[in-house]
C-alpha cells in the first residue's frame, strides 16, 4: 500500500494542478494544501478565505482528551487531505473478487445484487444503472424547487445560501475536529427546501450523483425554510470499507419557522478486526439549530460500525415552541468503543426535547452515553425527558452513562432515567424453548430492546437496520 | 495567596514539634498543593462549583495558620437537648472536650495526637492542603463486638474570633468486627468567611454498622469541604444522611469502597437552600466485589438565588456481579434565579447487575397546590405542606427513630 502511494506521488511531480483525475494533494496539512483543495474544487475566494480562517484557528487549538475511549495519537501531517475519486479501473470487476465474508453479510442483510455491485464500485449493467434512477428523482425535486446537490456545487451555484448558513450552527471557532473540518472539507451534501414545501421523498446521499466515495471530511448543510419538511438519510446498512482512518464530518441543520428536519443515520463502517486492529475513527460533529418558532429537529442514529465512535448530535432550541428529539442505538462488539449521546440546549420558551438512547455492549467493547440537557433561565415552560438504557453481554465489556443536567428555570421540568441490565436467562430460555438458537434469541431480544428507536427510522431503513442489529452481535453469545 | 501559604506553613513548622520524618511528609503534601492550587472548574469533579473562584469571591486575605495553643471556651447552650449522647467537641479545629459518659471505657479507644505516617498520592489537592496543615489528627476505635449505647455527637464549633482562616481537621473512625456506632456531626458556626476543610476516614470491618448523620443547619458565611472516605468489609452497613442547609458553600464528597461481599451503603441527602448559597454533594460508590448494594436519594428545595449540585457516581467493577445500585435525585426550584445541576453517572463493567438512576427537577405542581387551596389552605400553607412532604420522604429513610425525630425537629418538618 505504502509503495503504491509513493509511486503515485512520484507520478505527480509537477506541482499543483487543476486536473483532478486520479491525483492527491501532498500529505500533510498546511496553507498550500488548503489552497490546493480550494482550487481543485474551483471555489470562489470567499470560501478560501473562510477555510484559511479556520486553519489559523486550528493551529491554536489543542486536541481534546476528556473522552472515554482513548486512541493512539493521530499524526495530522501524515494524512492526505484531498484525493480525487479513484478511477474505476482499480475497482473489482465482479463480485467474485470480493471478500467472501462481506458477501455473506450482504446476503444476510438482503441487499439486492446490483446494489451490492454499486456499493463496491463495480460497473453496473445499464439497465440497472442507478444514475438513471437518480435522474428521475432529480426531476421530481426540481419540480418543487428543492435544491439537493454536492456542497461544492452549491458553493458555486447558490453562494448566497451557503454564505448565510455555512458555519452558523457549527462556527469556525468550534472545537478541534469541527475546525479541522472547516479548513479542509472536501465534499458533502447541500439541501435547501423552499418555504412551504414538503419534500416528496426521503433524501439520501445514496441517490446523489458523484457520491460513490465517502469523503473523509464531509460537510453537510441542510436548510429547511419556513413551513417545510424534509427527511434525510445518511449512510447505509451495508458494511463500508474505507481506507481513511479518521473521519471528521460536520453536519449542520437549520430549521426556520414551522419547519421540520428528520435526520437518520445508519453507520456501519469498518470496526477493525476481532482483536481490535484497524477500524475507523468516527469523530463527527452534528448540530441542528431550531431557529424559528414551532420548528423541529429529530436525530435518529444506529451506530454499529467504527472502531471508535465519538459524536453528539445536538439540538439548539432557539425558537419558541421548538422541539428536539434524539433516538439512538449504539452497538459495540469486540474491541469497539463508543462515546455518544446528545446535547439539548433550551433557549426558547415552551421548548421540548426527548432523548431515547439504547446502548448495547458485548465482547471487550466499551459504550458510553454522554448527554447534556441545559435549560436556560429564559426557556420558560420547557420540558425534557431522557431515557438511556444499557445492555451488557459478558463481564469484559463496559457500559457507562454520564448525563449532565443543568436547570436554571423553575417553570421547566426535567426527567431522566437510566437502567443497566443484562438479557435475562428466562427470556433466553423461553426463546430457545420455542426453537430459536441462542444467537437468534439474542437478536430477537435486542431488537425488542431497541424497538422504540427502530420505529423512528424510515420504513426501508428500519427493516435492514433490524437485521443489522442481529448481525452486529454475532459471536457475542456463548 | 501562594506567598501567604508559604509564610503560614513555615510558621506552623516553627511552632509545632513535628518529627523530622513528619516535617518531610508535610512538606511533600504542601508542595503538591502549591503545584495544584485550589480546584477550579477545569477539573471535571469541580465543573459545577469552581472553588477557586468561590474562595476568592467570598474570602478576603485567607490565611492558613491557626494558633491552637490557647484553649477555647465552649458555649454549652448549643448542645443538643433531649437526647442522651457522648460528646466530642472541636472548637476552631481544636479538640476541646472528649466525653464518653455512657460507654464502657475499655471498649473504645481514643487517640488525639496522631501524626501522618505515610504519603498518599491522591488526585485531590484539598487533601494535600489538609495533610500539610493539620497539626495532629484524631482517631476513635470501637472495639470488637461493642455497640455504643448512646449516639456520639461531634460538635464542630467555630466562634467569633475566627475570621478568614483555613481550618483543617482530620478524623479517623475505625469500627472493628461486629461493632456499631451512631454518629451525628453537628456544625455550629458563629465565625465569618473561613475555609473549613474536613477529612473523615471510616474503616468498617466485618459486620459493623455505621450510621452517620451530618447536620449543617446554622446560617453562616463559611466555605466548607468535607471529604468522607469509607471503606467497607464483608456484611458491613453504612448509612449516611446529609442535611445541607446552613453554610454559604459546602461540598460533601463521599467516596465509598465496598470491598467485602454483602456490604451495603446508603446515602440520603437534603438540600434546603436560600439566599446565595451554593451546595454540592458528590458521591463515588465503588462496587468492587460481588453482591454489594448501594442506594442514594437526594432531594433539594431551592429558593432565592441558591444553587445545588448533585454528582453521583456508581462504579461497578467487572468482578462485582449481582450488584444492586440505585440513585435518585429530585429538585424543586422555587425561584427564577435558582439553579440545579446534576450529573448522575454510571460506570459499569459487569453484566449481571441491576443499576439505575433517575433525576428530575422542576417547580411545585400547581395542581397539587390548587387541590390543597380548595380545601381551605392559603397559598403559602399549601406550598409549605407540599415541600414538607417532599423532604419528609428522605428523612423517613433514617433508621434510628430517636435521631429521626431530632432531625425532623431541626428541619421543623411535621408528620
Amino acid at each position: 500500500m505504502r509503495e503504491k502511494e509513493i509511486t503515485k506521488l512520484k507520478d505527480y511531480k509537477y506541482g499543483f494542478t487543476t486536473d483532478i483525475e486520479n491525483i492527491r494533494a501532498p500529505k500533510g496539512l498546511n496553507k498550500e494544501v488548503i489552497k490546493f483543495i480550494s482550487k481543485a474544487k474551483k471555489e470562489p475566494k470567499w470560501m478560501l478565505d473562510w477555510r484559511m480562517k479556520a486553519y489559523e484557528r486550528f493551529k491554536n487549538l489543542k486536541e481534546p482528551n476528556w473522552q472515554k475511549p482513548k486512541y493512539p495519537k493521530i499524526d495530522y501531517q501524515d494524512i492526505y487531505y484531498y484525493s480525487a475519486p479513484k478511477s474505476t479501473s482499480e475497482n473489482p470487476k465482479n463480485l467474485d473478487e470480493l471478500d467472501p465474508k462481506l458477501l455473506e453479510t450482504y446476503k444476510k442483510l438482503g441487499i439486492p445484487l446490483q446494489e451490492q455491485q454499486r456499493l463496491n464500485g463495480i460497473a453496473v449493467d445499464a439497465v440497472f444503472d442507478s444514475v438513471s434512477v437518480a435522474t428521475t428523482f432529480k426531476d421530481k425535486l426540481n419540480e418543487v424547487g428543492v435544491i439537493f446537490c454536492p456542497i461544492s456545487e452549491a458553493i458555486k451555484k447558490h453562494p448566497e445560501l451557503v454564505r448565510k448558513y455555512l458555519g452558523s450552527v457549527i462556527p469556525l471557532t468550534d472545537h478541534y475536529f469541527a475546525t479541522l473540518n472547516s479548513a479542509v472539507f472536501t465534499d458533502g451534501s447541500f439541501v435547501y427546501i423552499p418555504p412551504g414545501v414538503r419534500c416528496p421523498m426521503e433524501l439520501s446521499t445514496y441517490f446523489r450523483i458523484n457520491a460513490s466515495q465517502t469523503g473523509q471530511f464531509e460537510r453537510t448543510l441542510i436548510i429547511a425554510d419556513k413551513g417545510s419538511y424534509v427527511s434525510y438519510l445518511e449512510g447505509c446498512t451495508a458494511p463500508m470499507r474505507d481506507e481513511n482512518q479518521l473521519h471528521a464530518a460536520n453536519v449542520e441543520l437549520i430549521a426556520l419557522d414551522d419547519a421540520e428536519i428528520k435526520y437518520s443515520t445508519v453507520q456501519n463502517w469498518y470496526p477493525g478486526d476481532e482483536d481490535g486492529k484497524g477500524g475507523i475513527y468516527n469523530f463527527v460533529t452534528k448540530r441542528g439549530l431550531c431557529k424559528g418558532i414551532n420548528s423541529k429537529i429529530s436525530w435518529t442514529q444506529v451506530e454499529t460500525g467504527s472502531a471508535i465512535t465519538w459524536k453528539y448530535p445536538s439540538c439548539i432550541l432557539q425558537g419558541d415552541n421548538s422541539i428536539g428529539e434524539f433516538y439512538s442505538i449504539a452497538i459495540t462488539n469486540n474491541h469497539q468503543k463508543a462515546d455518544t449521546g446528545t446535547k439539548m440546549i433550551h433557549l426558547g420558551k415552551n421548548t421540548k426535547s426527548k432523548i431515547i438512547s439504547k446502548g448495547i455492549s458485548a465482547g471487550f467493547s466499551d459504550m458510553t452515553y454522554r448527554g447534556l440537557v441545559d435549560i436556560s433561565f429564559k426557556a420558560k415552560n420547557s420540558t425534557n425527558y431522557t431515557q438511556c438504557d444499557s445492555l451488557l453481554m459478558g463481564n469484559k465489556c463496559g457500559a457507562h452513562t454520564i448525563p449532565y443536567i443543568k436547570n436554571k428555570n423553575p417553570e421547566s421540568n426535567i426527567a431522566h432515567e437510566a437502567t443497566t441490565s443484562k438479557i435475562s436467562e428466562e427470556q433466553l430460555y423461553y426463546c430457545q424453548q420455542r426453537g430459536l438458537n441462542p444467537e437468534e434469541a439474542v437478536g430477537l431480544i435486542v431488537n425488542g430492546f431497541c424497538k422504540e428507536v427502530l420505529q423512528q427510522l424510515p420504513m426501508e431503513f428500519a427493516v435492514e437496520a433490524q437485521k443489522l442489529v442481529g448481525i452486529s452481535l454475532e459471536g457475542s453469545v456463548g | 495567596m501562594e506567598e501567604q501559604l508559604k509564610i503560614d506553613f513555615e510558621k506552623l513548622l516553627e511552632n509545632s514539634n513535628f518529627s523530622k520524618k513528619n516535617v518531610e511528609l508535610k512538606r511533600k503534601n504542601f508542595d503538591n498543593f502549591i503545584k495544584k492550587g485550589f480546584p477550579n472548574r477545569r477539573e471535571e469533579n469541580w465543573k459545577f462549583s469552581d472553588l477557586n473562584q468561590i474562595i476568592s469571591k467570598n474570602i478576603k486575605n485567607l490565611s492558613f495558620y491557626n494558633d491552637l495553643s490557647k484553649p477555647n471556651k465552649i458555649d454549652q447552650s448549643i448542645f443538643i437537648d433531649g437526647l442522651e449522647h457522648n460528646k466530642l467537641v472541636f472548637v476552631n479545629g481544636k479538640i476541646e472536650k472528649i466525653e464518653f459518659d455512657y460507654e464502657e471505657k475499655n471498649k473504645i479507644e481514643i487517640l488525639d495526637d496522631l501524626v501522618l505516617e505515610k504519603f498518599n498520592d491522591v488526585n485531590n489537592s484539598l487533601l494535600f492542603l489538609n495533610n500539610a496543615f493539620v497539626s495532629n489528627y484524631f482517631k476513635l476505635t470501637v472495639k470488637k463486638n461493642y455497640a455504643l449505647q448512646k449516639p456520639l455527637i461531634i460538635y464542630n464549633i467555630t466562634n467569633k474570633d475566627l475570621v478568614s482562616k483555613n481550618v483543617n481537621l482530620k478524623v479517623d473512625i475505625m469500627l472493628e468486627e461486629n461493632s456499631s456506632l451512631k454518629l451525628i456531626e453537628f456544625s455550629n458556626d458563629k465565625s465569618t468567611t473561613n475555609f473549613i476543610n474536613i477529612n473523615y476516614n471510616f474503616d468498617l470491618q466485618k459486620n459493623s454498622i455505621l450510621k452517620n448523620y451530618k447536620i449543617d443547619n446554622n446560617s453562616n458565611s463559611n466555605i466548607k469541604y468535607y471529604f468522607n472516605n469509607i471503606s467497607q468489609d464483608t456484611n458491613s452497613v453504612s448509612e449516611i444522611f446529609l442535611l445541607s442547609s446552613g453554610s454559604e458553600f459546602i461540598k460533601n464528597e463521599i467516596n465509598c469502597n465496598l470491598n467485602g461481599i454483602y456490604a451495603s451503603a446508603f446515602v440520603n441527602g437534603v438540600f434546603m437552600l436560600n439566599e446565595t448559597k451554593h451546595h454540592e454533594i458528590k458521591t463515588n460508590i465503588n462496587h468492587l466485589v460481588e453482591n454489594t448494594k448501594s442506594y442514594q436519594l437526594i432531594k433539594s428545595v431551592l429558593d432565592d438565588t441558591s444553587k445545588a449540585v448533585y454528582q453521583g457516581k456508581i462504579f461497578v467493577d467487572s468482578k462485582a456481579q449481582k450488584t444492586d445500585g440505585y440513585q435518585l435525585s429530585k429538585a424543586i426550584l422555587l425561584n427564577d434565579n435558582t439553579e440545579f445541576n446534576a450529573k448522575p453517572e454510571l460506570e459499569i463493567y459487569a453484566d449481571d447487575v441491576k443499576c439505575s438512576h433517575g433525576s428530575s427537577s422542576g417547580s411545585l405542581n400547581e395542581e397539587s397546590i390548587f387541590y390543597l387551596m380548595s380545601r381551605g389552605l392559603n397559598y403559602k400553607e399549601a406550598k409549605k405542606l407540599l415541600i414538607n412532604g417532599f423532604l419528609l420522604d428522605v428523612v423517613e429513610k433514617i433508621t434510628d427513630s430517636e435521631i429521626k425525630n431530632l432531625i425532623k425537629n431541626i428541619m421543623s418538618l411535621k408528620q
